[in-house]
């Protein structure tokens, strides 16, 4: 009987080349499942934007993906300093990222309103000083 | 997909080496009873194998050049790429004098095709329908990397045939409004790579629609500088510009549309990196991406005799002394009818493990437990080009793992 995939990655906190390795994992073996391609664009993009959040403000952290017929559930799980206030990081074009941070390109504030964009739900359990879980959910 | 195969192996060369099978872009090579096998439901034709094989074992194919003269009025379509195989050319002419010279009966430049493309899709970038950014299609191992691998892309796919097919199908439309008999009309693409025998094999060939057979720009090579040397003072018949012949190395299809935001890249890891990168949303910015299989464009197929950027360096040359402007689809009086593609093609399912969902998560599941077995270093020894890939052939072959470090752990 089929339960669910369970994907489990490490995301380098260090390394922003790296970044984006959970979600292209994740995107194979959707793609092997024969998961419809506007599911695999919105976990791609979802998942990375997070991966990418982890990496810009947490130092890295765990990203875990579960894979049920039906849908993608995904933690991605940081200790880094948390979000003070979740109601203004939601908002479009609102990010602490730091100056070098946006001379990469990145930090453009868009990170958790693409996640929730492209997820049919999402949560965030944050605690300043302990960390983030960001839970997705994607159904296909 | 293929039952048609562009690429064979010479087992007697072939000495079970593992360069082609880790340079394949698509995961498409095994080595079996120590021979490398392509595996044709995953293969694109790129012939990066042929490129990378040290021993010459990877023999591309194409359609004999004695199937020319089967025809009583025969149509040579070369492309950009060809013009770029000679040393001191200095005039397109006497490629075309040469091909005359070997029996072709008329010369449609595959360069004149492209610029009509190049009109085409300006008026189709002008309309805004296709989502940003548009992947150009003229590439066709790109094409069938997208339909493979990049499912979430085909929509951004430019919706027009590539300049071969569009010769082809303006030089009958003009050699029947001249009275030619269609039967006795015989049109032949000089490719510069496997992918355009494939899809042209595919598409017309085998259909028989406009193309009647794809030689091999090599082979034709040949016999073409034998008549050129011959050739003094050529007439002027090119009708190609600097825009057209620019089509041959990459960059010049995006060039030739006039954009500010576009990006071009070649060779198989530079295109499999932007297309990653499409895929995660991130070149949103860009209205058009080119793509090219091979290194510097079609001047890198691995039909071509000389080294791409040395013949990249001699068409940049050859296109400053081609004053011709760029032809438009009015002159020829199209439409954008006649570039269109009549269907969409389909997307393959060769990559899935199976078209049952919960039979594909089975076996996925099975692939991940093999996974945790395997070593992960992606050695080759056991014939599979990464560790998930032969865990992967093991749950759909059957059979049990072959891995030498495993014995190491458990021997």
């Amino acid at each position: 009987m089929v339960d669910c995939i369970r994907l489990e990655y490490d995301v380098d906190g260090e390394n922003f080349a790296s970044a984006g390795h959970a979600s292209e994992s994740v995107k194979r073996t959707l793609k092997q499942m024969g998961v419809s391609p506007a599911s695999v664009r919105r976990v791609a993009i979802a998942m990375y934007e997070g991966e990418i959040n982890m990496v810009i403000h947490a130092h890295g952290g765990k990203a875990t993906a579960e894979i049920y017929p039906d849908r993608i559930d995904i933690y991605l799980k940081d200790t880094g300093p948390g979000i003070a206030d979740v109601g203004l990081a939601m908002r479009a074009g609102y990010s602490t990222a730091t100056e070098n941070i946006r001379s990469l390109g990145f930090g453009a504030g868009m990170g958790l309103p693409n996640m929730k964009k492209y997820s049919d739900d999402m949560k965030i359990d944050t605690a300043v000083g302990v960390g983030t879980t960001v839970f997705l959910r994607i159904c296909f | 997909m293929p039952t048609l195969k562009t690429v064979v192996l010479d087992s007697d060369k072939c000495i079970g080496c593992i360069t082609c099978m880790r340079r394949c872009p698509t995961e498409a090579i095994r080595i079996e009873n120590g021979k490398a096998k392509i595996l044709y439901d995953k293969c694109i034709n790129c012939g990066e194998c042929v490129r990378s094989c040290k021993g010459g074992a990877k023999r591309p194919v194409y359609d004999s050049f004695d199937l020319v003269a089967s025809y009583a009025y025969k149509i040579a379509l070369p492309s950009p790429s060809l013009f770029g195989q000679f040393n001191n050319l200095d005039d397109p002419n006497y490629v075309i004098e040469g091909l005359l010279a070997l029996g072709f009966d008329e010369v449609f430049e595959v360069g004149l095709a492209a610029e009509l493309v190049t009109d085409c899709t300006k008026k189709l970038m002008a309309k805004r329908e296709l989502p940003r950014p548009v992947i150009s299609t003229a590439c066709p191992a790109v094409a069938e990397l997208i339909l493979l691998k990049f499912h979430e892309l085909a929509d951004q796919m430019l919706n027009v045939y590539a300049p071969a097919k569009i010769a082809a199908k303006l030089a009958k439309k003009q050699a029947i409004e001249r009275g030619i008999p269609a039967d006795d009309i015989g049109i032949f693409f000089i490719s510069p790579c496997p992918a355009k025998v494939y899809s042209l094999h595919k598409e017309e060939v085998s259909n028989e629609k406009y193309i009647s057979g794809v030689l091999g720009q090599s082979d034709v090579y040949f016999r073409l500088i034998e008549k050129m040397n011959k050739i003094k003072n050529p007439r002027k018949l090119s009708k190609c510009g600097y825009s057209g012949i620019g089509w041959g190395s990459s960059g010049g299809e995006s060039n030739s549309l006039g954009l500010g935001n576009y990006i071009h890249c070649s060779g198989t890891r530079n295109v499999l990196g932007i297309l990653k990168e499409m895929s995660d949303g991130k070149l949103d910015g860009a209205d058009f991406v080119e793509l090219n299989m091979c290194p510097g464009g079609c001047v890198g197929g691995v039909l071509n005799v000389e080294n791409p950027f040395i013949a990249r360096n001699r068409m940049r040359q050859l296109a400053e002394k081609m004053k011709i402007p760029p032809a438009t689809m009015e002159q020829y009086g199209l439409d954008e009818s006649f570039f269109l593609w009549d269907k969409a093609p389909e997307p393959s399912t060769s990559f899935q493990l199976d078209t049952d969902r919960f039979a594909a998560m089975q076996k996925l599941m099975k692939v991940e437990e093999y996974l945790k077995k395997l070593p992960g270093i992606d050695c080759g020894a056991c014939g599979a080009p990464t560790c998930r890939c032969h865990a992967e052939d093991v749950v759909q072959r059957g059979g049990t793992l072959d891995c030498v470090k495993l014995g190491e752990v458990e021997g």
